[in-house]
């Protein structure tokens, strides 16, 4: 199959801004957008700067802004996307480190503000905390994230607000919060319950369209609004 | 100069373990070359195993890992795994692992080759993600310094005692020496050799085990490389033991169960080394469809499929266009684990003072000729736990060793000179033709002429890797000089597994010489150790430590 990859390129040491710079491909049936970075990569131009890792869509490296859209590059059929071009830029909204290399920092704070761990207060039991499997679906979904930043990329909000923990971190912590083994709910929904959490999300539903993963984070961050009502409501009862 | 109590060198499994066992003891500090969380644990699918089950015992466990190993496993180290991995699985549920459930909700297992009894807990088909995301939370919650992107290129040692590392920050591309009292290597397997045909991820280079192997140590059965019998052929991508475990079939281009004639017992649930060389016979023997056989998932139904292997349906679709819950899969064996390594006793230590090793990159050795799928998970954190306590004891018993002078000066003079060759050949045509070569002449079937030829097709290529020449000449984030000296740890790594496997005239778990069929227990009940010498691999051979199963014909 014959495409143009139009590939989004910046070297700090050298470009003054990002430009695109287009390769024209021959590549196989069934290639990925991965495949075809590599291929550049390989026979073209061996500066091209790219994450990726287990080229499976279970590491979170290749997350990538693809003919308008967020796509994991490597699970990514270069065919699926019906185009004769490929335009391929770094996750938007993200400081560019080098071509489709972005920095990452930011998103993982965020992430470790979300206290993104199992806690409890009663000591550990000998063999395995049980769990129900109907207790565990509970948070099934939530499991799958691999921390890509593809909603992050995506959210208005953290376009707008630099302290918003955003739809990965929140996701996170409706992992925990429904969590059976958890013990300190109240203080994860204490965490979301401002200006910089769960109400600054206006269901805007952007990160799930985003999640290679088919995710729905702004679902998990309305679930944790009704929580964090209820427990201002039982705090307010109990005056 | 950055400075810690203990260094741990990856952000796998085996490495966030060991550090955060070591935390609240000494200073750790962990180095990986890629983010922790795109380390390829990560892409850990079927499960891991323990007896947990009350009609199951961590004797059975042993039983079945030795046999497994085709006797080679080191049978004291193997028992420390299988008594002490229930309580690490425990211990990992604890952190937050989810793992599957029971209806009464303690730990689901499931049926996994060459297993006497389903005992591998799994979180669906994405075990190793949930595992390794939940350690990493913990490395967080612990507070351990994590230098990220960092890629350890040597190994300092003084005075007969590894004292740190040299390392290169891959975003500045400065190089910095590291000190320590102790240095954990837990780099992970080598499968990338097998460049194209192999189910590993592109981090999994054998860095940690060509560091150590530069710096003297033993490199031990590295001949025996695991082949998983189901990995698609665009890419080599896995698809999980758990797809037979939960009752797939194997067929041939005829339809029928081949697996029959092979391992009438177990069948498909044979161990993989039996059922990869199978799946090659049947290949071979004109009775495959287009270089492969059949996975056939549909009598499961759907909603199996989706509880369950809900992974492996959906790389199925992405990377075969096939919907397993509707069509058969065409898979072929492909390299998947590096069962030798650097040898180290059961607390992970090796033969140079202050130098561990754990996890993929060691060898203990648990795995011996033939790992059993779900046995790896479980040394990583059974060994990363363990040495991670070695470590830290080390560390509170000594001070800071002396550093050597000049070493980041060599380092900084290698990484320019390779940078600023000119023109030079490039290193992806190397890497293709290294993956080749050790497919086609180090591969499922061996023989002497074959083996021979791709230890000198090697050779060849380490002399052209010393001409190869980089386009990218920057300093920030400089992939393509990661990947050169990744190509140049893979291709020392590839020699030793060549000469090693040439060396061993028998067969035996997944090596396999159709110039010596039979295993020879006599002549080879023993491990290899690969040295390095000018004049390349050294080779000497150790003892088998055999307690409580005598070798006996291994059949399924
Ligand atoms: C697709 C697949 C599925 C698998 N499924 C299972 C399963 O179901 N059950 C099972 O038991 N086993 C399974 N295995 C095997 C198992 O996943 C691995 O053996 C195990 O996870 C290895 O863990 P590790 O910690 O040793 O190494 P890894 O997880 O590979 O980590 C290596 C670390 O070292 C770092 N590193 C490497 N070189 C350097 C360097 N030079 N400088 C700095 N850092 C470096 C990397 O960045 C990484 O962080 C599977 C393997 C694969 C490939
Ligand atoms: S390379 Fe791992 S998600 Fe794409």
């Amino acid at each position: 199959m014959q495409v143009v990859f139009k590939v989004q390129r910046y070297q700090p040491e050298r470009d003054g801004q990002p430009y695109f710079q287009s390769f024209p491909l021959e590549l196989p049936e069934r290639a990925t957008v991965l495949d075809g970075l590599h291929q550049i990569k390989d026979e073209r131009d061996g500066s091209l700067s790219f994450r990726r890792s287990c080229r499976s869509a279970i590491c979170g490296s290749c997350a990538m802004y693809i003919n308008g859209a967020y796509h994991l590059a490597c699970n990514t059929g270069v065919e699926t996307l019906k185009a004769q071009e490929i335009v391929v830029s770094p996750l938007p909204h993200l400081r560019v480190i080098k071509d489709l290399i972005v920095d990452m920092q930011p998103f993982f704070e965020k992430f470790e503000r979300a206290l993104p761990y199992l806690m409890t207060t009663t000591p550990p039991p000998e063999r395995e905390r049980l769990q129900s499997p109907e207790q565990r679906r509970a948070f099934e979904e939530m499991i799958n994230c691999i921390q890509c930043a593809a909603c992050y990329s995506a959210c208005p909000m953290v376009w707008t607000d630099p302290q918003y923990l955003g739809p990965a971190a929140l996701t996170k912590v409706y992992r925990f919060v429904s969590d059976s083994r958890d013990e300190v709910g109240r203080q994860r929904l204490a965490l979301v319950d401002n200006d910089h959490g769960v109400w600054r999300c206006h269901t805007i539903f952007n990160c799930h369209i985003a999640c290679p993963k088919n995710i729905n984070p702004t679902w998990s961050i309305q679930q944790l609004k009704r929580k964090t009502i209820a427990r201002r409501l039982r705090f307010w009862e109990r005056g | 100069m950055l400075s810690h109590d203990v260094l741990v060198v990856g952000a796998g499994l085996a490495g966030m373990r060991a550090a955060v066992e070591i935390a609240p003891k000494a200073d750790v500090a962990v180095l990986s070359k890629v983010h922790p969380l795109r380390s390829h644990s990560g892409a850990a699918q079927g499960g891991i195993n323990a007896a947990l089950g009350s009609n199951d015992s961590w004797e059975a466990h042993m039983f079945d890992t030795v046999k497994g190993s085709d006797y080679l496993g080191d049978q004291d180290a193997i028992e420390i795994m299988c008594q002490e991995g229930p309580q690490d699985i425990y211990q990992m549920e604890h952190l937050g692992v989810p793992f599957n459930r029971t209806s009464q909700g303690t730990l689901a297992q499931r049926p996994f080759g060459g297993s006497g009894f389903p005992r591998t807990c799994f979180v669906a088909d994405i075990t190793g993600h949930a595992m390794l995301h939940t350690m990493y939370e913990y490395l967080k919650r612990r507070g351990v310094r994590v230098y990220e992107e960092w890629l350890v290129l040597s190994l300092a040692v003084e005075e007969g005692v590894c004292c740190g590392v040299v390392a290169l920050d891959i975003a500045s591309g400065q190089i910095h020496p590291m000190r320590a009292k102790a240095v954990i290597l837990a780099t992970g397997g080598a499968g990338r050799i097998y460049w194209g045909y192999s189910t590993n991820g592109h981090a999994s280079t054998g860095d940690g085990m060509a560091l150590a192997y530069r710096a003297g140590l033993p490199l031990m059965d590295m001949e025996f490389v695991q082949f998983h019998p189901t990995t698609l052929k665009a890419n080599g991508i896995l698809l999980s033991e758990g797809a037979r475990g939960e009752g797939g079939y194997l067929r041939n281009a005829a339809g029928e169960r081949f697996m029959a004639h092979y391992a009438s017992e177990r069948m498909e649930l044979a161990p993989r080394d039996v059922v990869a060389r199978a799946e090659q016979q049947e290949i071979d023997d004109g009775r495959g469809v287009d270089g492969c056989v059949l996975l056939d998932t549909r009598h499961l139904g759907e909603k199996v499929i989706q509880e369950r292997l809900p992974q492996v349906r959906q790389l199925a679709v992405d990377f075969a266009q096939v919907d397993p819950v509707k069509n058969m899969v065409p898979v072929r064996p492909g390299q998947h684990y590096t069962m030798g390594g650097i040898k180290t006793d059961a607390w992970g230590a090796t033969s140079l003072p202050g130098l561990y090793a754990a996890g993929e990159c060691a060898c203990v050795s648990v795995q011996g000729a033939n790992r059993l799928g779900g046995n790896s998970l479980l040394e990583t954190i059974v060994f990363g736990r363990r040495t991670g306590q070695a470590a830290a004891s080390l560390a509170a018993a000594n001070g800071l060793p002396p550093f050597p002078q000049g070493i980041v000066a060599k380092a900084e003079t290698d990484v320019r000179t390779l940078m600023a060759r000119e023109s030079g050949e490039r290193i992806a045509s190397l890497r293709y033709e290294m993956g080749q070569t050790m497919m086609d002449k180090v591969g499922i079937f061996r023989t002497r002429e074959r083996l021979s030829q791709g230890w000198e097709a090697i050779r060849a290529l380490r002399e052209r890797y010393s001409k190869i020449g980089l386009q990218d000449k920057s300093r920030t984030f400089n992939t393509e000089l990661v990947a050169a000296l990744e190509l140049g740890h893979m291709l020392d790594v590839a020699e030793v597994i060549a000469l090693s496997a040439l060396q061993r005239e028998e067969s035996r778990g997944s090596h396999f010489r159709r110039d010596f069929p039979e295993r020879d227990d006599v002549n080879w009940l023993k491990h290899t150790l690969a040295f390095s010498s000018d004049e390349g691999p050294h080779m000497e051979y150790g003892d088998v430590v055999v307690t409580r199963f005598k070798p006996e014909v291994r059949k399924y």
